[in-house]
């Protein structure tokens, strides 16, 4: 019969209006900015640099190894070495940026700088509230602001984080035990013992883990 | 009413009347992007039709001569920005033809699940599109939405970004799924055939959308295919080429499913085939889910940093869901490719605009171009 | 019954009667004339407010919700924009006849609100041909649609505008004709009689409306398809809506204009549902008799309301029509159908004679027949060839 199509087109704009008041399904608003959607684990939008403990500066992960800045495909990383060297999380004396800037009006979200970085120091944010009235520099970011504890990356990406955590943790203690064998060693000889460095190179071999592909086994680059 | 393809110049237009030249965008509400036709109208039909486009060209092909073949994995998501999935694993699929890596089991059942589920979702896009354009003043176009939000969720969780995926990598995935990920994907697999029932009942039937899309911009089966049509145009006009069981690429072969091929080729026609084929689409995403295995996702030989394949040039296409999505990729050993070359479908498709139209009011003009697919950024690159 | 219903009656003629008895006659068309000029404009703006939040229901969202509780206040914001909006008029237009056409097109909506019963006794003027002046009036406002696409030199308003006069003629001539029948039967043109003819009550206590008859309910579609199309609603809003050629007749205009004829559409309308709900649903009548305690006005208001919640439901679900389908449809399915309606409504009277228990089925059958059957036959006939059923074949 002519017309039915036109009739059960309508019985169903019908269901979903009577629906909308009834059926969650069929009044899918979410009222920004009174409601918010739950954040998903592995959103991303910002990268940010990570830290460990309390001063930003000093725990800063990075070593400015230049690896992000080289794979960004929009290249909006922004990276100057800086000639003062900090210790790591296991004692050692690494490189340290002293500037790294990200332009994020350029970013464009890919995560490509998260995944090359052996050290664990750059991690994609879920910030998206952005906006700022400054044209010229305000979407320019610097290290001071990139900079977050490594708390909030712990409450970004919790089983990313509790990973990283537990090899670091072991790493630290393997270093530990180490130094502390050497100290407790008896000294044979004065003069070739210091001289050596030691012979750990941190954290970088890395087994593949399901999150991340395997890493490349990367050495920390000295100073170019 | 069909006039014959006649050529681009008019001596005497057939009522004796001027031509009236109407250009129809860049800023039009439906024209699915920065998209110029210039009509000369005789009267209310189309004499003939210019398409303009290029106002979305943003130097791609360029830019990947400059990134390495890593960093342009997020410059394929934005091509046709609405499948990202599918261009990645098409340029994924050359880059590891040229390089000698071989996914492993489980990347390839993910990159068969991901690229289902955004045929579904391209799909959907479609169909609300497509009654928009017709006047129907959003109400399909949000129903079909929201079920593309559930599709776009599950993208989220895995991939981390809803639109812009940027997750396959050459030799696997980037990365595993999350716990509970499948189960999710299943509940929204087995949702998924009541809202094609409900859009059916409200728009399939309905004899005003019959009325305009029965008849209009037909496409003959021999003009498709020596135009260079592929996709849901090409079968619509009935013609068997669906490149998932003709080069059954990947793990296709695996999967029972089958190619709905439509009789006539006019807007009905290629509207239906693509309610068809999600409907298609779900049987094998049913099959996948069930089926995936544990184990890698990415090949031990791997590299993530400085790729540098052997000099040498792969083709690698998939059956992307716009139609055949090409990659052409020269290299000459170093870091970045030496050409990079796209096959975008909607351009292809778009070529025979003007033959489709001719004869036809400008009314519907609007409707056969909705019904072709296009997305700009494939077109325009 | 009467304390209530008569409420708005009583007080008109309190208030005339504070004034001499010489202009009584006059203060009392003052007052009915502002009571519905207020009543209608403030029904215009609550329709706008309804019908966006309607249709974000039907399409699984809010409608405004932002200005004022549940968005009520979003036609003053609306209002307030349209006022404070810059006035352009074209350089090269004709300055006269673009001043005038928003006029045009919104006056004459006004009368044809005087004939309407709005109640019992609540008729501004009562006309013996009312229904003859209404349709008139009516039609005086299609000018103005060609005023507007002349006067901006524009060539896609004069298209837009010409598009738009064709639908409106040609859908002219369905509405009038679906509503001879009830004219014929009810023996008037006076819309208060027309009222007065649906006002008894049969045994079951149903009322007599003209909806519940074969005729009725066919000529009641009718003529809210043709309704539709006179208001350039969805389905047939292609004057304004097909965006292909900008905004048809009314690009040129912006600002108050604009506003102006947003409300011309609107009153247009109000005024032809209003027209609906007299001819075919019993006017200010109640469905049954044991409902009538309650106010006349508010069951013409509650009628008013149903019809006005049906197009908009029809706007939420249905595409656009093209132009050529549209003019086919009015003048192949329409106007013949609206003709055999006429036949049908004779038959129906001739066997109102009819003295037997079968005679209600057996009329309603043969009723239902004579219309059911050329609207099967003209709608195939309306379907091109090639609409046949389609297969699509799967290949593994």
């Amino acid at each position: 019969m002519h017309g039915v199509g036109i009739i059960k087109g309508m019985i169903e704009t019908a269901r979903n209006f009577a629906g909308s008041y009834t059926d969650p399904e069929r009044l899918i608003t979410v009222q920004y900015p009174e409601e918010k959607l739950p954040p998903v684990e592995n959103a991303r939008t910002i990268p940010f640099l990570v830290y460990d403990g309390v001063d930003a500066m000093a725990g800063l992960r990075c070593t400015a190894c230049m690896i992000c800045e080289k794979e960004c495909p929009p290249q909006c990383i922004y990276i100057v070495k800086d000639q003062v060297k900090k210790p790591d999380f296991v004692g050692k004396l690494q490189v340290q940026p002293k500037v790294f800037d990200i332009d994020i009006s350029v970013c464009m979200s890919c995560g490509i700088c998260v995944e090359v970085c052996p050290f664990d120091a750059i991690k994609m944010d879920q910030v998206f509230e952005l906006s700022t009235n400054d044209r010229f520099g305000g979407l320019l970011v610097d290290k001071t602001q990139l900079a977050k504890p490594n708390e909030y990356f712990v409450k970004l990406h919790k089983t990313e984080a509790s990973e990283i955590d537990a090899r670091r943790e072991e790493e630290k203690q393997k270093a530990e035990a180490a130094a502390a064998a050497k100290a407790a060693a008896p000294k044979p000889t004065p003069a070739p013992a210091p001289a050596k460095p030691p012979a750990q190179a941190p954290a970088a071999a890395t087994p593949p883990t399901p999150q991340t592909p395997a890493q490349p086994t990367a050495a920390p680059a000295p100073a170019k | 009413m069909m006039a014959t393809p006649s050529s681009t110049d008019l001596a005497e237009p057939p009522s004796g009347n001027p031509l009236l030249e109407v250009s129809l965008g860049p800023q039009h509400p439906s024209t699915h992007g920065v998209f110029r036709m210039d009509v000369s109208l005789d009267g209310e039909t189309v004499v003939r039709l210019k398409p303009v486009f290029g106002y979305l060209h943003r130097n791609h092909e360029k830019i990947a001569e400059k990134c390495t073949y890593l960093g342009s994995i997020p410059y394929t998501d934005r091509l046709d920005y609405i499948c990202s999935l599918t261009n990645n694993w098409a340029y994924a699929m050359t880059v590891e033809k040229l390089a000698g890596l071989v996914p492993p089991e489980r990347a390839e059942y993910l990159r068969v699940i991901l690229s289902e589920l955004t045929r579904l979702i391209n799909h959907s896009a479609l169909a609300g599109f497509l009654l928009q354009d017709m006047g129907a003043l959003g109400t399909p176009l949000m129903y079909a939405f929201r079920e593309r939000e559930k599709i776009l969720d599950l993208f989220e969780s895995l991939t981390g970004a809803r639109m812009m995926c940027n997750y396959m990598r050459f030799g696997g995935c980037r990365c595993d799924l999350p716990p509970g990920w499948i189960e999710q994907a299943r509940s929204v697999v087995a949702k998924f055939p009541s809202f094609l029932e409900e859009f059916e009942a409200l728009l399939t039937g309905n004899e005003i959308l019959l009325a305009r899309t029965e008849g209009v911009g037909v496409l003959p089966a021999k003009l498709a295919v020596n135009a260079g049509v592929t996709g849901p145009m090409l079968r619509a006009s009935g013609v068997n080429y669906d490149i998932r069981k003709v080069d059954q690429y990947g793990i296709y072969g695996r999967f029972k499913f089958r190619v709905p091929l439509g009789e006539r080729g006019d807007v009905f026609d290629r509207y239906m085939i693509r309610i068809l084929e999600m409907h298609e689409s779900l049987k094998i995403l049913d099959q996948a889910l069930r089926e995936i295995p544990a184990g890698p996702i990415m090949d031990p030989k791997a590299k993530l940093r400085n790729l540098r394949p052997k000099p040498g040039e792969a083709y690698g296409r998939i059956e992307g869901p716009k139609g055949e999505l090409g990659f052409y990729v020269i290299s000459d050993g170093g870091p970045n490719p030496y050409r990079y070359r796209v096959r975008p479908p909607s351009l292809i498709n778009l070529t025979i605009l003007e033959d489709m139209c001719l004869g036809q009011t400008v009314a519907d003009v609007v409707v056969i171009l909705g019904s072709i697919d296009i997305v700009l950024g494939e077109v325009d690159r | 019954m009467n304390g209530l219903d008569q409420v708005f009656v009583r007080l008109c003629h309190w208030f005339a009667g504070l004034f001499p008895a010489s202009v009584q006659p006059l203060i009392a068309c003052i007052v009915a004339i502002t009571a519905i000029m207020v009543v209608f404009a403030s029904c215009f703006a609550l329709t706008t407010i309804v019908e966006r939040k309607v249709l974000g229901r039907m399409q699984n969202r809010f409608g405004p919700n932002r200005v004022g509780p549940w968005g009520l206040l979003q036609p003053l914001a609306d209002g307030l924009k349209m006022l404070t909006k810059e006035d352009i008029v074209p350089y090269s237009a004709d300055k006269t006849v673009h001043f005038l056409a928003p006029l045009a097109l919104t006056v004459p909506i006004w009368l044809a609100f005087a004939v309407l019963p709005f109640g019992r006794n609540m008729t501004a003027v009562n006309f013996n041909s009312g229904v003859l002046f209404f349709f008139a009036v009516g039609s005086a406002s299609e000018l103005a649609v060609f005023m507007a696409g002349w006067s901006s030199q524009n060539k896609y308003s004069l298209i837009g505008a010409m598009r738009a006069i064709a639908q409106m003629i040609s859908y002219e001539v369905p509405l009038v004709l679906s509503t001879v029948p009830v004219l014929m039967l009810a023996g008037s043109l006076s819309l208060n009689d027309i009222v007065a003819a649906q006002g008894t009550y049969t045994i079951g206590g149903l009322a007599r409306w003209n909806v519940f008859t074969p005729w009725g309910l066919a000529g009641l579609l009718l003529f809210l398809i043709a309704a539709t199309a006179e208001s350039n609603r969805s389905p047939f809003d292609l004057p304004e809506g097909e965006s292909e050629i900008i905004a048809g007749f009314l690009t040129e205009y912006s600002g108050f204009k604009y506003a102006l004829f947003f409300l011309g559409e609107y009153l247009g309308l109000f005024a032809i549902t209003g027209l609906a709900v007299t001819l075919f649903l019993g006017g200010w009548h109640a469905p049954f008799q044991w409902l009538e305690w309650v106010p006349s006005w508010l069951w013409f208001a509650a009628k008013f309301g149903a019809l006005i919640f049906l197009f908009i439901w029809v706007r939420a679900t249905l595409p656009r029509l093209r132009l050529d389908q549209l003019l086919n449809f009015s003048w192949r399915f329409m106007v013949p159908l609206c003709l055999i309606n006429l036949l049908v409504a004779v038959a129906w009277y001739w066997s109102g004679a009819w003295k037997s228990v079968v005679a209600m089925p057996v009329r309603w059958l043969l009723c239902a027949a004579l219309i059911a059957l050329p609207y099967h036959w003209l709608g195939r006939a309306l379907r091109s060839a090639s609409q046949s059923p389609r297969k699509y074949i799967y290949a593994e």
